[in-house]
């Protein structure tokens, strides 16, 4: 005999059928607003310093001086490429959590031309060879899951990991392989004397020009990934796929080709971010290139809903409390790593408070019901 | 000819971390949650057993007061589980009552977990105001790593299967009891119930919450330990930052070799170990010593190699648990 229960429960769960947006704009920003006041009260605890300064000195140390906001912007047009890259992938619900791979095998092949074709081709041919080779190695990298997972339903989000770290380590043997000088582990700055291959500065003489191609392309790429994803064919395809492969099927859209696609067009945006790396920001090559954005991109995509233009601002909120904390965290002689945990505490805020957008709580009415 | 008796103590003690994360990861998975947090949690369980002995050593330097082998044990033994456990009820809030996306969650608990770890472990002194140049625990790691008295005078015997401080053999324990109980035992069924799929389980009338909650609880803390028995135990109570590595997603990656199954992690872990550290007794020779990179790689690309295997022969028993990664929301069946 099942026992009946005497009492309506007192809370009660209930799936919404939509909320206006503005509403679940601002139940986002009250949940930022509550971590970022939960961030200020543990910094507090940490350093002794009044919350209001704590702001003050991450703003200081994002915005502070002219070189430093352009780092920061540049810094967040690389963290804002590679969640655009991931973005069309998991719409179609492939999670693709190999940007780090992508990224180091894009900047691998771009630093195989720019050492061996360094001084033999004219610059321009020389840039343009880099940027096939990284897009094409980015985007191969990506596609390997992809075929395993349209073939035999390989689980992605493990086999993009895996690709991770054997990227990681291919870079590592080339990174011995072309050691300069030898016997330091670091290949060193490519081509300082000719500097064949390196990105053009971009406005001339000013204290942006070092940074300014980045967040062109970056500006670039978000603006078509918005109408690619939000207006083109493919992108119609890409969201049938990702609501119900079943449906894609049904209405005639071949499933395999159109996850091989996206999934390639994810790994040559990663690629891309590569060329930029190797090319224009750093000179050099090494297996921190990536230094975990590429899981960074995965929560910023998602946060954003997949929305290009939003993920601008997570980026910048990402980028804005990393450099922020670094500063804290150096101005307290405390450890780097401070900026991570104030990252997580934002993502946990904004990863719960998803549920009071999707989801309405009822409480039980009228007291207890005999 | 490799020395075997010198190797495979080797492995093990890099093997041990990974069973203990991988049988985490298997509690965890078993339940249908998909828990990417586990290298965080192993930061976090690492750091707070290091906090926990920290602070009992200089409670014991301030006092003068001689070191206490069960205390030396329990507070940092504690102190991880209850961390690893704090860790675990934020993941399972966050997906299970929230049902907020696991891959998103388990990326932030990373993020999350190994910045907790790193930053502790750069700034405790600082914070604590302490008088010591780095984290050294020695006289309570020596607890911990304190293997049989008579092990060493057993030859190659005593150092393949003596040697080893109690972190151990509790780790192989654990993993032949979580075996028994996913295979054997009605809580076992209803476990791998939930984790097939939920709806199902809930109408046989499993309490799904209470299940994923308690495997994934019990998983992160089993996890914990693993980064508690590298720090005290083959780190020698020295902290360092990142020293840890990427030894956390290799466990979850031992998970699929495995086939979600603890008692074959207890020998594809100390393989996984022996994988690990292979590269050292490759002999390269000073001219290429890039290949010691491309040997690195061997233990992820096997990693892929079974799982692109296991999802060719499509074996209904090899599978991942159907549910696996999905929130489950009674009244969206």
């Amino acid at each position: 005999m099942m026992k009946t229960r005497k009492h309506e429960p007192l809370l009660h769960i209930v799936k919404r059928d939509s909320m206006s947006y503005k509403k679940a704009v601002l139940i986002r920003i009250a949940a930022i607003v509550a971590a970022l006041v939960l961030c200020a009260i543990i910094t507090m605890v940490v350093t002794g310093q009044n919350p209001i300064s704590v702001y003050g000195t991450m703003g200081v140390g994002a915005f502070g001086t002219a070189r430093k906001t352009w780092v920061t912007f540049q810094n967040v047009s690389i963290l804002l490429l590679i969640s655009l890259a991931l973005t069309p992938a998991f719409k179609m619900r492939f999670w693709n959590i190999g940007g780090e791979g992508q990224v180091l095998m894009g900047g691998l092949a771009a630093a195989a031309v720019m050492l061996k074709l360094g001084d033999k081709i004219p610059n321009p041919i020389l840039i343009a060879l880099m940027t096939l080779a990284a897009i094409l190695a980015g985007g191969i990298w990506s596609v390997i899951p992809a075929l395993f997972k349209a073939k035999w339903n390989t689980n992605e989000t493990l086999s993009t990991l895996m690709m991770n770290y054997i990227a990681t380590q291919l870079v590592a043997f080339f990174t011995v392989l072309w050691e300069m000088p030898k016997g330091s582990g670091k290949i060193g700055i490519i081509n300082q004397n000719t500097n064949a291959g390196w990105l053009p500065n971009i406005g001339g003489e000013f204290i942006g020009s070092k940074y300014l191609l980045t967040i062109i392309v970056a500006t670039l790429i978000t603006a078509a990934m918005f109408i690619y994803l939000a207006f083109s064919k493919h992108g119609y395809e890409i969201a049938v796929v990702g609501e119900s492969v079943n449906t894609a099927r049904y209405v005639g859209i071949k499933v395999e080709k159109v996850i091989i696609r996206t999934v390639f067009l994810s790994g040559a945006i990663c690629g891309i971010v590569g060329l930029l790396l190797v090319g224009g920001i750093n000179h050099t090559l090494t297996t921190t290139m990536a230094g975990g954005q590429g899981f960074t991109a995965v929560m910023v995509s998602w946060l954003a809903k997949f929305n290009p233009i939003i993920m601008i601002f997570a980026s910048l909120l990402i980028v804005f409390l990393s450099r922020g904390a670094g500063e804290v965290a150096t101005n307290f002689s405390l450890n780097q790593s401070f900026s991570d945990i104030l990252t997580g505490i934002i993502l946990f805020f904004i990863i719960g408070c998803e549920f009071f957008i999707r989801y309405k709580i009822t409480f039980r009415r009228g007291g207890h019901k005999k | 000819m490799i020395n075997l008796a010198l190797l495979i103590p080797k492995a093990v003690v890099q093997g041990i971390p990974l069973l203990y994360g991988s049988t985490g990861e298997i509690l965890t998975e078993k339940s249908g949650n998909l828990n990417l947090g586990i290298p965080g949690v192993m930061y976090v369980g690492a750091i707070s057993g290091v906090i926990g002995a920290f602070f009992y050593e200089q409670g014991l330097s301030k006092s003068g007061a001689q070191p206490n082998g069960f205390l030396a044990i329990t507070i940092p033994m504690l102190c991880c589980l209850l961390g690893s456990l704090l860790m675990g009820l934020l993941y399972c809030f966050l997906t299970v009552t929230l049902r907020a996306n696991q891959n998103v969650t388990g990326l932030a608990m990373t993020t999350f977990g190994v910045g907790f770890g790193n930053f502790f472990g750069g700034s405790l002194i600082k914070i604590s105001g302490a008088d010591v140049p780095s984290i050294a625990l020695s006289i309570t790691s020596k607890y911990f790593s304190a293997s049989l008295p008579f092990a060493d005078k057993l030859g190659w015997f005593g150092s393949i299967f003596l040697s080893y401080g109690f972190l151990a053999y509790l780790a192989i324990l654990i993993a032949v009891f979580a075996a028994i109980v996913l295979k054997k035992t009605r809580t076992g069924l209803h476990l791998r119930a939930v984790g097939e799929n939920p709806a199902t389980a809930d109408s046989a009338g499993i309490n799904v919450t209470m299940f994923k909650y308690g495997a994934t609880c019990i998983g992160c803390m089993i996890a914990g330990l693993g980064g508690l028995y590298y720090v005290m135990d083959y780190a020698c109570g020295v902290w360092s930052n990142d020293a840890f590595g990427d030894r956390g997603w290799l466990a979850i990656a031992l998970v699929i070799f495995t086939i979600w199954k603890p008692d074959i992690a207890i020998f594809a872990s100390i393989l996984f170990g022996g994988l690990y550290i292979v590269y050292l007794y490759i002999p390269t020779g000073m001219e290429h010593m890039e290949l010691q990179q491309l040997y690195k790689m061997i233990p992820y690309v096997v990693t892929l190699i079974v799982l692109v295997i296991t999802s060719m022969r499509n074996k209904r028993e090899d599978q991942p648990p159907a549910s696996l990664g999905l929130p489950y929301f009674r009244e969206e069946r």
